[in-house]
């Protein structure tokens, strides 16, 4: 098992990567950095989900509801976008090694995170139209 | 991986990279316009400190960006390096300096 130092030296230093292993097709390698792109353009959407909540979403009824919104989501988004890098770490180092590439949770989670935000923004959607 | 270099990859996979590094420094210009008008609505002295860090966070990913475009025309592109960690801390940033505008009053 690779302690934390291990971990923090391949996240700040995927130079050192190179060391262990043989070098994959490089079309591999792209493919990582194209999937790594995509997540932290998934974190980048977060982030300016909860800017754009908390400055164009007018005040809602339960206080401070709006800004907890938007300090949820772009905390997330700090949250994939370091899941991002360990992922390509994690991924480089298997195709380097020829082992199977890494499995996860983390996209089931998120997607059960966004699934629960949205059916209670839906909840408080609906009570505040009662409310008028 | 001996025999001749292919002079073009047919999966395109240098151009896919490099389209998807433009869409990443887009998707960082709209979090960063989206920062500046929070700071612009409410300029205190930590908004002008965290819409500094965005703007210097956008710029570091317009240069990798653009740097990764060159190296990705060589033939064989070079994998990446530190610039894996530098995006992935720049998004950390960005996420920390909305946090900065969102939660001061």
């Amino acid at each position: 098992m690779r302690g934390v130092r291990g971990v923090m030296r391949e996240w700040f230093d995927p130079t050192a990567l190179r060391r262990i292993g043989t070098t994959p097709d490089y079309r591999f390698s792209l493919a990582n950095e194209r999937t790594f792109l995509a997540w932290i353009r998934t974190g980048l959407a977060l982030i300016a989900g909860g800017l754009a909540v908390a400055q164009f979403l007018p005040e809602l009824r339960f206080p401070y509801l709006r800004e907890a919104l938007a300090v949820v989501l772009m905390i997330y988004g700090g949250a994939v976008a370091l899941r991002a890098l360990n992922h390509w770490v994690k991924c480089e180092r298997a195709m380097r090694l020829g082992e199977d590439l890494p499995e996860s949770r983390f996209p089931a989670g998120l997607a059960i995170s966004v699934v629960l935000g949205a059916v209670l923004l839906i909840a408080v959607v609906v009570a505040e139209g009662f409310d008028r | 991986m001996t025999g001749p270099t292919p002079a073009r990859d047919p999966g395109l996979q240098p151009e896919r990279t490099r389209l998807a590094w433009r869409r990443t420094v887009l998707a960082s210009t709209v979090v960063a316009l989206l920062a500046v008008r929070l700071v612009l609505l409410r300029p205190t002295p930590l908004a002008g400190v965290a819409g500094t860090m965005l703007l210097a966070g956008w710029i570091t990913l317009l240069v990798l960006s653009g740097r990764r475009a060159s190296t990705l025309a060589a033939p064989v592109p070079p994998p990446l390096g530190r610039a894996v960690p530098v995006l992935a801390l720049v998004t950390v940033g960005f996420a920390g300096a909305g946090l900065a505008l969102v939660a001061t009053p």
